[in-house]
């Protein structure tokens, strides 16, 4: 298990990542490293930039300095440090490798589960129709939904939704998952069902970065978690030192007792 | 007067073609311009999309009428000739474009953006996005208001009767001031204007229906 | 072949234009009163009607919306005439096209707001007891009102572009200027540019105005 954080071969590498929209600062200078096969949960209080941090990361948000790497390679900008935006089939094939899981599911209405899946895979991966079809029958299987490949997903409950999302998104080989807060839409019955195909998937080695307030989820699953607050990275480490109750850290004591007091 | 009426049938039938043809070349036309404009103000660099702007706000802040003898008046005075039915055509076609560049507008922005960025997320480029994810859901809201706009081009080709082409309206006007039935003719004419465009209405409201499912 | 703009004729025969203008503006004001008014006692009937009624509201709805308004004044003007014992000017009669027309529009505006009231509150005004006509008029209306506005801001501003139809019965209004000084003095270009800009100008100025009203209504209430 890779716990170095200052590990040189990191797969993802966020070097000093700053942001503004217009005069608020979301993020200053967040550094922080991601090995293959980590799971790194990312939580704190809403408006901390946690999100934001995530969509950077696959570049659906631009940020104006620092350098995000995945496999040694910048992911919005040209390799060179002269902060030129890729162009848009650089872009795409760069988002490919990152697969990302949204908060609101965003399923695409007009396609069946299967389709959602199939989408990315004929189009983006240049595989035959029947190629796509076995892989996202495979991937609806893992995520226990085989019999739903031909649903609509407004035939579908959110938890149902939410899966096929995460098995559109594992189903490109991403070399990095992201999840966005995938489970606050939820029902809070569903959340279950979602959090365990995650689980399985940490279990096989994915390596993944997640924005969540599922603190069980967090403390049970997570290599390291990451603590950030007014967009820098507050508190970093294993679960059992960041969820310590004696920490030192004033603003993680008091989210965590705020946490505690209404969610346990 | 039945009998004056009968007799001039198949001239209005002429007329009534007219107006079938008419509409249906300007809706055809305005459809492909529109829907390239409409793409242009979406997603297109910002001159492109302050020019198409302007077209659709002064195009929809005029009379029809004003456009048509805008056009049919004032090509000719800048050494373009178009010959009356030509001129009507571009002028309806005008006016129908910059409807339709609004449906489009409308339609793309009732596509919530968290789906072109779950379609971004999963590798498309622009154009892949456009084509498997926004124009097959946009199409579905796109539908229905234009076929339902579809009867303001009929409407307003009535109005090219004015530059002496025989369509329906001018038909009926003809016959008018052949048999002086007045009444019965334009009753009639209402009646066949109502009967091209309650079927269109009818249809649009059908399609909705049958797309409902889409709306979560 | 170079075109060269003069505009000159066009403002020696403004007043063609100023006039037609404020005629323009004075056809679609009364009509739009008239239309209101055809509009609310319609709708108001239609949802408390039964089936008869409402069909034959429906009938008149439907056979305006799908007809041209060229039509229309045509057969108001010349063929009513012929059948009725009424004689009146082309603007009377325009007017009376007008308000017709509108009023089919209107009537579908007004229904679908007074559908959009919600329960609660007639019901509120049923607890407090009124009577159905008060709560008609201090509870449905009001809110209905206030619900379709901007419904009747944009009807008012495209039968403003609708009076132009009047021309063909030669009813001096803004289009009709504009024919006249095309006819009469050639400058063909010129006059429309003018003409497109006047009614743009007074289009926008009616909307910004109506916009501002729009907002006044729903903060001072």
């Amino acid at each position: 298990m890779a716990t170095s954080s200052s590990d040189s071969a990191a797969l993802l590498d966020i070097a000093e990542v700053s942001k503004s929209f217009g005069s608020v600062e979301v993020l200053r200078s967040v550094s922080l490293q991601v090995a293959k096969g980590e799971v790194v949960t990312v939580i704190g209080p809403s408006g901390s930039g946690k999100t934001t941090l995530l969509r950077c990361v696959n570049f659906l948000e631009s940020y104006d300095s620092g350098s995000i790497r995945i496999d040694g390679k910048e992911v919005g900008f040209r390799d060179g440090g002269q902060r030129q935006r890729r162009s848009e089939r650089d872009l795409a094939s760069m988002r490919a490798e990152t697969g990302m899981v949204f908060q609101s599911f965003n399923l695409f209405p007009h396609l069946t589960a299967a389709g959602n899946i199939m989408l990315g895979l004929t189009k983006v991966r240049g595989k035959s129709k029947s190629e796509a079809r076995a892989i996202a029958e495979h991937w609806l299987g893992r995520v226990g939904l085989a019999h739903k490949a031909d649903s609509l997903p407004a035939e579908l409950s959110g938890g149902q939704q939410q899966r096929v999302g995460i098995a559109r998104a594992v189903a490109m080989e991403p070399k990095i998952l992201l999840l966005d807060e995938i489970t606050s839409a939820l029902d809070p019955e569903l959340v279950g069902e979602v959090l365990a195909v995650v689980k399985s998937l940490a279990e096989d080695g994915m390596t993944m970065v997640m924005v969540t307030h599922e603190m069980a989820f967090a403390r049970d699953a997570s290599s390291r978690i990451v603590f950030m607050a007014d967009g820098g990275v507050s508190a970093v480490g294993p679960p059992r030192d960041v969820l310590a109750a004696e920490t030192t850290n004033e603003r993680l004591r008091s989210f965590l007792a705020r946490f505690r007091a209404s969610h346990f | 007067m039945l009998g004056q009426i009968a007799y001039a049938l198949p001239f209005l039938a002429q007329g009534f073609a007219l107006t079938l043809w008419v509409s249906l070349l300007v809706v055809v036309l305005s459809l492909i311009a529109g829907v390239i404009l409409g793409v242009g103000l979406v997603y297109g660099p910002a001159p492109l999309r302050w020019a198409v702007r302007i077209f659709s706000d002064t195009i929809r802040g005029i009379p029809i009428l004003v456009l048509i003898f805008f056009v049919y008046y004032g090509l000719p005075a800048v050494g373009v000739h178009l010959q009356s039915f030509w001129a009507a055509v571009l002028a309806l076609t005008l006016f129908k474009t910059a409807q339709v560049v609004e449906y489009l507008r409308g339609a793309v922005a009732s596509i919530p953006k968290g789906q072109s960025e779950a379609a971004m997320a999963i590798g498309l480029t622009f154009r892949q996005r456009l084509a498997y994810v926004i124009f097959p859901q946009a199409f579905r809201r796109f539908l229905p208001p234009w076929i339902n706009g579809v009867t303001d081009a009929v409407k307003g080709s009535a109005l090219v009767s004015l530059l002496g082409i025989t369509d329906l309206m001018q038909a009926i006007n003809q016959v008018i001031g052949r048999t002086y039935e007045a009444m019965p003719l334009y009753i009639l004419g209402a009646l066949l204007y109502f009967a091209i465009n309650y079927a269109l209405s009818l249809a649009s409201r059908r399609l909705e229906r049958s797309f409902a499912f889409i709306r979560e | 072949m170079g075109y060269t703009l003069n505009f000159n004729l066009i403002w020696r025969h403004f007043d063609k234009l100023s006039g037609g203008l404020l005629l323009s503006l004075e056809l679609a004001v009364i009509s739009i009163a008239i239309g209101i008014v055809i509009g609310l006692v319609l709708a108001v009937w239609y949802v408390s009607a039964g089936r008869v009624v409402r069909g034959i509201i429906a009938a008149y709805v439907e056979f305006i919306r799908n007809v041209p308004l060229i039509l229309l004044v045509y057969l108001v003007f010349y063929g009513l005439p012929t059948v009725v014992d009424i004689a009146y000017s082309a603007q009377t009669s325009f007017v009376a096209t007008l308000a017709l027309y509108s009023g089919a529009y209107l009537v579908e505006v007004f229904r679908s707001g007074l559908e959009a009231v919600p329960r609660g509150q007639i019901d509120a005004g049923k607890a407090i007891g009124l009577t159905p006509w008060q709560r008609l008029i201090h509870v449905r209306l009001p809110t209905m009102m206030r619900i379709t506005l901007p419904a009747l801001s944009n009807t008012f501003i495209s039968l403003f572009k609708d009076t132009s139809v009047a021309s063909v019965i030669s009813v001096p209004e803004l289009t009709y200027g504009a024919q006249w000084i095309n006819f009469n003095t050639f400058r063909i270009v010129e006059v429309y540019l003018v003409v497109t800009a006047m009614y743009l100008v007074t289009g926008y100025v009616l909307l910004f105005a109506l916009r501002l009203i729009e907002r006044w209504y729903r903060t001072a209430r």
